[in-house]
């Protein structure tokens, strides 16, 4: 059990790749944070830095109460998952599990019961004596997992664990994994590009782009109120509408000057009013929510994936494609015109030149 | 998938094409192989005049030798010495290469040019270099109170056929675990740092387990090279001396014909180095075909 703290961390590799720019995240005991963000933001080197395989450029690490800058991963008192498992190929499912706990010179009798108590709760004791390559990949997940657990360390490192698994798997693994941390209050850092992943595993998200922090905050928190355009984009599927608005007499407009959207309570000349899907709704009788939104939209398609739709279409004078969520068996004839809207309370405005959130 | 075959309208073009390697193999594998199984059954007289069958007199008679037996004591001191020694040294430096280049590829190609050194060469080199009066390796062994002469002192002679032999596997052995050890996961070696394992035990229990269906092949293409593609480094280096000490099976086979003129008994010796060589391969298969074994 320990805390984590990153103070102003970076890292610079060869050839002068910045691949994490001063990035600071207080960890407390026991919890459960989630990396997230697209496939290069530098992720996997956060985590990686944190497990001691690579090497601190700037800032500083503290797992528990050291400093680990200089420590080798061995004395991090950590264990790490690896996306590809990493199960050591020629050892049996036992010596695996084993390997960590003899390196370090643990009694025999007390490695013994510490694999097979792992082995119980993982539900991976009948296949001790069998070799990774005899394992489904489910089964391999765990015994990595399992790997990890036997050695009750202080945290848990995840990076991308579950990306090599099909749909079904990777949902019941996810639940494990959730079940498990919290059974075993194990403070943990879970890297992943998969925005649902995050929302669900986590106590609180960490979402990168490009090497720095944009947001951290609780799954709900980072729904609710997105801290720039990124963010916004990035959690929630489909995504969040953003529409590019100019202040006009009265209000916000699209940059045509056409269709007031939105009031301008920020006094901007420019921003980008996001909408989620959920919350664009049919104006009923045509007339907008009291101080929200009004769009025309055209449909284009509707797209039914079974409990609910989502109803694409454009805006005149708008590049990008509206989404609108609707009910499960929602038909519109393409071409359609729609009138749509949403309560002021459900706009979110951010800065049209960094991206940052305005509205509160 | 849908593989488009490729049909030659003249029927005889085919076996024009393989004719040239078919030919290769008939005057330099298949009729000398014939004619030594021929030769190891027949014995001519001292002038060459009268050719006799004589069954398996020629291998009775080799097997009953002390000379042919010393010899294949030397040529196994000499396969394994010469094996295990290009194998320690191409994996030792192939560890060390794998942590600078991590997959810089153009420097691996220069690391195979020693292996185009022609072993004849390479013998001389070697030749020069321990030669105990002008040679700067025995200069040096010398000084360190040794007193090196592999003209006269036999374990001398074997040692510097073995040392020469083995240059020359180096490089090939090299890229060979090279290649082993660049196709371990890093997260491997990584999860067993995690798992407290320092580098030596990492090493031990990781690495080389996983480089063992490696270093088994290369365990066997060394044993053959050593049994039957050293002649020239003998010849170079010591000539299968002094007196019989160097004088390995392959080399022996060369003395006996050319120099002893004893084609019957040369021809024998031939016919049992070809026994081991097949013997070499049907392993190498066996275990091969068994593919990796974790
Ligand atoms: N060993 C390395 N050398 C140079 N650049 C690297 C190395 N590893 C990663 N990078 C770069 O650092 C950035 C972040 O990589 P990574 O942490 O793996 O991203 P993620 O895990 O979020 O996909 C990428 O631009 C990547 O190309
Ligand atoms: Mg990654």
């Amino acid at each position: 059990m320990a805390t984590i703290l990153l103070d102003q961390v970076r890292k610079v590799y060869a050839g002068n790749v910045e691949a994490v720019k001063g990035v600071s995240i207080d960890i407390a005991d026991g919890e459960f944070i989630v990396l997230v963000g697209p496939s290069g933001c530098g992720k996997s080197t956060l985590l990686r830095m944190i497990a001691g395989l690579e090497e601190i450029s700037g800032g500083e690490i503290h797992i528990g109460d050291r400093v680990v800058n200089n420590v080798e991963p061995a004395d991090r008192d950590i264990a790490m998952v690896f996306q590809n498992y990493a199960l050591y190929p020629h050892m049996s499912v036992y010596d695996n599990l084993a390997y960590g706990l003899r390196n370090r010179g643990v009694a025999k009798g007390e490695i013994d019961s510490r694999v097979k108590e792992a082995a119980r709760i993982l539900e991976i004791g009948t296949f001790l004596d069998r070799k990774p390559r005899q394992l489904s990949g489910g089964q391999r997940q765990r015994v990595a997992m399992g790997r990890a657990i036997v050695r009750q360390p202080a945290a848990f490192l995840f990076d991308e664990p579950l990306s090599n698994l099909d749909a079904k798997l990777r949902v019941q693994m996810r639940i494990e994994i959730k079940r498990l941390q919290k059974a075993l209050g194990t403070t943990s850092v879970y890297v992943t590009h998969d925005q649902l992943e995050a929302m669900t595993l986590a106590n609180r998200l960490v979402v990168l782009n490009h090497g720095r922090i944009e947001q951290i905050g609780t799954p709900l928190d980072v729904y609710e109120a997105p801290a720039t355009t990124f963010v916004a984009g990035f959690i929630g599927s489909p995504a969040m509408n953003l529409i590019p608005v100019k202040a006009k007499e009265g209000g916000l407009a699209l940059e045509t000057g056409e269709g007031l959207l939105a009031p301008n309570g920020h006094g901007v000349a420019q921003a980008i009013l996001g909408v989620r899907p959920e919350d664009l709704v049919l104006a009923t009788d045509g007339v907008a929510a009291p101080g929200g939104l009004s769009l025309e939209m055209t449909v284009i398609a509707v797209e039914p994936v079974g409990a609910e739709s989502y109803v694409h279409g454009t805006v005149e004078g708008l590049k990008d494609d509206i989404v609108m969520r609707a009910g499960p068996k929602t038909d519109y004839a393409p071409g359609s015109r729609l009138k749509l809207t949403a309560v002021p309370e459900k706009l979110h405005i951010f800065d049209a030149q960094t991206g940052a959130r305005l509205n509160a | 998938m849908q593989t488009k075959r490729i049909t030659f309208k003249a029927k005889g073009l085919p076996y024009l094409l393989v004719a040239p390697q078919l030919a290769v193999t008939l005057v330099f594998f298949i009729w000398p192989a014939s004619q030594a199984l021929y030769q190891s059954v027949l014995q001519q007289d001292a002038f060459g005049l009268r050719t006799e069958f004589v069954g398996l007199a020629n291998f009775e008679n080799l097997f009953a030798d002390p000379l042919y037996l010393a010899s294949f004591k030397v040529t196994m001191v000499f396969s394994f010495g010469t094996t295990f020694l290009s194998m320690g040294v191409a994996l030792m430096l192939a560890v060390m290469a794998d942590r600078v280049i991590k997959g810089a590829t153009g420097y691996k190609t220069f690391l195979i040019w020693p292996y185009a050194v022609a072993p004849a060469v390479a013998g001389v080199l070697w030749w020069f270099m321990f030669n105990p009066t002008i040679g700067v390796a025995a200069y040096a062994i010398r000084q360190m109170g040794y007193d090196w002469n592999h003209t006269i002192d036999g374990n001398d002679a074997l040692i510097l056929i073995i040392i020469a032999a083995a240059w020359k596997q180096i490089s090939y052995n090299f890229l060979f675990f090279l290649a082993g050890l660049q196709s371990i996961p890093r997260s491997l070696i990584e999860a067993a740092a995690i798992d407290g394992a320092s580098p030596f035990k990492r090493f031990w229990t990781i690495v080389f387990p996983l480089l063992s269906p490696t270093s088994f092949f290369l365990l066997v293409v060394n044993m053959v090279y050593a049994f039957f593609d050293t002649f020239s480094v003998v010849h170079a280096t010591t000539a299968g001396g002094p007196g019989q000490s160097t004088s390995i099976l392959v080399y022996k086979v060369w003395r006996d014909a050319f120099e002893s003129l004893d084609l019957g008994g040369s021809a024998a010796q031939s016919v049992i180095l070809m026994l081991i060589v097949i013997a070499l391969t049907v392993i190498q298969f066996r275990y091969i075909e068994r593919k990796v074994e974790y």
